[in-house]
């Protein structure tokens, strides 16, 4: 193992899946640096999303390893690869539409929150305690968005723009050590995607947490990814730099379209 | 008035509960002195009170957590039979009735709840339409588990047998508990509407601190989405069977009181019918919506007795004023209606908000 592979906070190695006798992802290796902006892309139906599932335990792979701080999280369930420090927002909006706002960063905030069930219903000393603490705590997180006036608003009133903030909010209130952003920028107009990618940024040095994000919106992925994977039809074809990344022949002709290869 | 405008919402709506629950209590006591208590009401005010409580258990189901039960009747049968043998097993031991009865409906209740357990971990994997078909089933199975229990008790201890009086196997001093189809009989009425109230109220403190707490807030994560509640960490498993589990129970503890008010009961009492009266009290109350429960459930326990004058049409009025209710509920132009009621008089209240 390379010096690099050892201190990433993510690596996988030959990573795959099959649905069937259908191969959605294969070979898939990378490593995630602690604090580093990394970009997924590639065409539609490339297995992107594919990925962040058997990363966040919702499809366990077929075959290969994925290693989260040392720890082996392959055969986790979803809520204890959140438990081991991965968090992640979905394309299709997943939110809890009946809670308000503060709620729903609440559920992110539950492990962290101290208190039994029977403390809950006594309402004893650690009740109050830890309800004020995870009300500030849950202020001070939709700050980050300046959403913390819209804390008692029903979640499924909020506009399209502020339910995807809402859910970044809902994922870093897990305290994750990489967050997994399923399309952050997707339905935002082009002054919101200017201030998602400052809010990112921002998140990354403040929290010190890895990101790996999935966009098709080519400003931002370009404008905060340090690093972008590009994969088509379950592999990864190329990977760099964003100028790399550009510049290859693979990715233009992946998004493009070329000349059929014969091999 | 400070005060009260800083308490959060769900806490007005809380103690707005209690407040229903205690002036109930005291008109009917007033009722009562004042001589305004017909019998046929007194009769029927533990019934109502265990209803209300089996009704919010099950708001807690259905509202909170999200999932359809129709066996709740069933949780109430395990509760009252064992309440029942509870309460005359120990009648010489424990001679006040009061604390007699406490034991009954803590036995009841933990009983419903081992029942709720056995029963919501296979039934909790399952979503929607089949998980409400198999806790039908299990209602019907414990109706029917009922029907062929057996239970006395003489010097010995107690005596089960799911065949007939006779393979007890008893002491002559030996009395029978539970009979078979014919139910628990000579049973020593314990249950008191002040006990009932007492009851209610300690129910409401739990569920409603229960749904507003980090578990309660977790529950309703699961029900809103589910993926999304595993992603953000928390176990869905887990808090699906808490809130089964304290909904049995809490059934359990009104089967206790229910049965504790009659010096008979049949395992027939707590048949499908009993399910769906309970869902019934949910659904008019409003799904998730606590007060909307009590008042449903009250009012719809009481219909069929002031309805009694109009003898054979009863069971239509009584049909039509379920219709009349659920247009009336879901209706958009009633309900902006009610809502602007609840606005005006907040204004009031409330001026330099």
């Amino acid at each position: 193992m390379s010096k690099e592979q050892k201190d990433a906070v993510l690596t996988t190695s030959h990573l795959g899946i099959d649905f069937g006798g259908l191969t959605a992802v294969d070979e898939f290796n990378i490593s995630i640096a602690p604090t580093e902006i990394k970009g997924l892309i590639g065409p539609n139906g490339a297995g992107k999303t594919t990925i962040f599932n058997m990363l966040t335990g919702v499809y366990r792979p077929s075959r290969g390893t994925i290693t989260l701080n040392g720890k082996d999280t392959k055969n986790m369930s979803p809520v204890q690869v959140n438990h081991a420090g991965i968090a992640r927002t979905f394309q299709n909006i997943r939110l809890f539409d009946k809670l308000t706002v503060e709620e729903n960063v609440k559920i992110g905030l539950h492990e962290n929150v101290k208190y039994g069930m029977f403390s809950g219903i006594l309402r004893l000393p650690s009740y109050w305690k830890e309800e004020k603490r995870s009300h500030e705590r849950a202020l001070e997180l939709l700050d980050i968005f300046g959403m913390a006036d819209e804390a008692d608003v029903r979640a499924d009133s909020l506009p399209y723009g502020a339910q995807r903030r809402l859910e970044i909010v809902r994922a870093l209130a897990t305290d994750p050590k990489l967050l997994l952003l399923d399309e952050p920028a997707a339905g935002m107009n082009p002054s919101e995607t200017e201030e998602l990618m400052k809010n990112i940024r921002k998140i990354r040095d403040d929290f010190k947490i890895a990101v790996m994000l999935i966009e098709h919106d080519m400003n931002l992925v370009m404008g905060i990814c340090e690093n972008i994977v590009v994969v088509n039809f379950g592999k990864i074809i190329a990977e760099g730099t964003p100028e790399m990344i550009q510049n290859d022949a693979r990715v233009i002709e992946a998004y493009l379209g070329g000349k059929k290869e014969e091999d | 008035m400070e005060f009260i405008r800083k308490l959060k919402k769900h806490t007005k709506v809380s103690f707005l509960n209690y407040g229903i629950v205690i002036a109930f209590y005291f008109a009917v006591q007033i009722m009562a002195v004042t001589g305004h208590l017909s019998n046929s009401l007194k009769g029927q005010l533990i019934p109502i009170v265990s209803y209300v409580i089996v009704a919010l258990a099950l708001n807690l189901v259905v509202g909170i957590s999200g999932e359809l039960s129709l066996g709740h009747a069933g949780f109430m049968s395990v509760g009252a039979f064992s309440g029942v043998v509870v309460s005359m097993s120990v009648a010489d031991s424990i001679p006040n009735p009061g604390l007699r009865l406490v034991i009954a409906i803590l036995v009841g209740a933990a009983l419903a709840g081992v029942a709720g357990v056995v029963i919501g971990i296979p039934v909790l994997r399952l979503n929607g339409d089949y998980l409400a078909i198999v806790t039908l089933a299990f209602g019907e199975i414990i109706k029917n588990v009922m029907n062929c229990l057996y239970v006395g008790v003489d010097g010995k201890g107690i005596h089960v047998s799911f065949k007939d009086t006779a393979s007890l196997g008893m002491a002559a001093d030996g009395k029978i508990l539970i009979n078979g189809p014919m139910g628990a009989t000579g049973i020593t009425k314990l249950s008191t509407f002040m006990a009932g109230t007492i009851l209610l109220v300690i129910v409401l403190v739990i569920i409603q601190n229960l749904v507003n707490s980090r578990t309660g807030l977790a529950i309703m994560a699961i029900r809103d989405n589910r993926i999304a509640a595993e992603a953000s960490g928390v176990p869905v498993t887990k808090h699906k069977l808490i809130a089964f589990v304290t909904s049995a129970a809490i059934a359990g503890a009104a089967g206790a009181l229910y049965a504790l008010n009659y010096s008979t009961i049949a395992p027939k009492k707590f048949d499908f019918n009993t399910s769906i009266l309970i869902l019934v009290f949910v659904v008019l109350g409003g799904i998730g919506n606590m007060t909307g429960t009590i008042i449903a459930a009250a009012l719809l326990t009481m219909l069929p007795e002031l309805l009694r004058k109009f003898a054979d049409y009863r069971m239509l009025i009584y049909a039509i004023v379920l219709i009349l209710v659920m247009i009336a509920t879901n209706n958009e132009k009633i309900r902006s209606f009610i809502r602007g009621i609840g606005k005006s008089a907040k204004k009031e209240d409330g001026a330099n908000e």
